[in-house]
């Protein structure tokens, strides 16, 4: 038994119904939280568990589905050398995340990118501004329904945005043992 | 053409070996020798040449062109490369990078222009005197390259006028080379005296 599954047992006896699931894959140990106790279970792991690196703060848009928005903590123990792995599934309804800025600081560039490009917005963020785009852009391009050419916008003196021409594409490659002309990016039905 | 290039000349002329700069030759401050004269006083006569002033002055404008290095992406590197001691731009007069756009003539847009950055660029074009020029040095620059993107300005000739596009991802220097001596040969081509003539006689005539 591996260290993260102590970690994901301990969590589990800890907050009981707050984890919803618990995943392994190939020694990669995920746990499904509650949106509610989100913030208690990684103050948990940081303070208590010894997770003192936050990797990463992704977002999934699974578009269809309800709920709609995912978000995704990598945590790692530099001490122990343990990766863990925590989502937990964000209603379209209320796209409301608590930060998680209080317990690593490193997050605060990770929500801001997760809010620029996915919309989803964290309460009590010490500055809670876009990263990449500009402020005043109208749109989340990273959510599924914005098409991969991009939408036009306009703010005049700060930046414009246009439609990128695809031609056929988005161009993707396909996974095959075929030679390196029908492998390489095309545009694909 | 009845005149050649001007550099062709000096070549055939003695003009090189000689002592005296190019503009007293052209412009002489001796008002007591008549021009006439000049030509045929047997002491001076090999360092007399006669040449349009259009292409004297493209003479001048092409053999120092001071780069606005507009360093994006990894074109940049390449850039560098052409500016340091292998590929070595200097050998034909560019290796003056001005970073500051009012000493610089032209603008070598190297890299990817995100719509972030589009009109940073154009400002910095905007602050740039004429006369001024633009290289698109690679795909990006030329027509977003692959990032066929919401964030990717699709070429930067949607913002600002590029006299030479260079193809690669990125270019190797050999071609931004190649690249810069198309631009001296644009250059050596334009009407530039004759344009600014033909500006102040309409706006002589307006007053």
């Amino acid at each position: 038994m591996t260290m993260a599954s102590n970690a994901a047992q301990t969590l589990k006896s800890q907050f009981g119904k707050a984890i919803l699931s618990t995943v392994e894959f190939r020694d990669e140990h995920t746990l499904v939280v509650s949106l509610e106790k989100l913030h208690d279970i990684l103050a948990h792991c940081q303070g208590k568990l010894g997770f003192d690196t936050l990797t990463d703060v992704s977002s999934l848009d699974h578009l269809g589905e309800e709920p709609r928005f995912e978000m995704v903590y990598e945590l790692y123990s530099l001490s122990a050398k343990v990766y863990l792995r925590v989502r937990a599934s964000v209603s379209e309804d209320n796209l409301v995340v608590p930060t998680v800025t209080d317990l690593w600081a490193t997050a605060n560039w990770h929500e801001r990118e997760v809010y620029d490009m996915m919309g989803i917005k964290f309460v009590d963020h010490p500055d809670l501004r876009r990263i990449l785009m500009w402020e005043g852009y109208p749109f989340y391009p990273l959510r599924k329904e914005f098409p991969l050419a991009g939408k036009p916008s306009e703010m005049p003196d700060v930046a414009f945005t246009g439609v990128a021409p695809l031609e056929g594409g988005p161009f993707v490659t396909q996974p095959s043992t075929a030679g390196s002309i029908s492998r390489e990016p095309r545009a694909r039905n | 053409m009845f005149h050649k290039g001007l550099a062709r000349l000096l070549a055939e002329s003695r003009l090189l070996m000689s002592d005296s700069s190019l503009m007293n030759v052209l412009l002489p401050v001796d008002t007591e020798l008549a021009p006439a004269e000049a030509a045929y006083d047997s002491k001076i006569e090999g360092n007399v040449i006669f040449t349009r002033l259009d292409t004297a002055i493209n003479w001048m404008r092409k053999n120092s062109l001071w780069p606005m290095p507009m360093g994006l992406a990894c074109c940049a590197i390449e850039l560098m490369a052409t500016g340091a001691s292998r590929f070595d731009i200097s050998r034909f007069g560019a290796e003056v990078m001005r970073f500051s756009p009012r000493q610089a003539d032209v603008m070598i847009v190297s890299g990817t222009v995100t719509y972030k950055m589009a009109l940073a660029v154009k400002r910095i074009y905007d602050q740039m005197p004429e006369p001024k020029w633009v290289i698109a040095m690679g795909a990006c620059a030329s027509s977003g390259g692959m990032y066929r993107s919401y964030a990717v300005l699709q070429g930067i000739d949607q913002l600002i006028p590029v006299d030479i596009y260079i193809s690669g991802c990125p270019p190797r220097p050999e071609a931004l080379i190649e690249g810069m001596l198309r631009l001296q040969r644009k250059i050596d081509e334009e009407p530039s005296f004759v344009e600014q003539k033909k500006e102040l006689l309409s706006q002589l005539a307006k007053v």
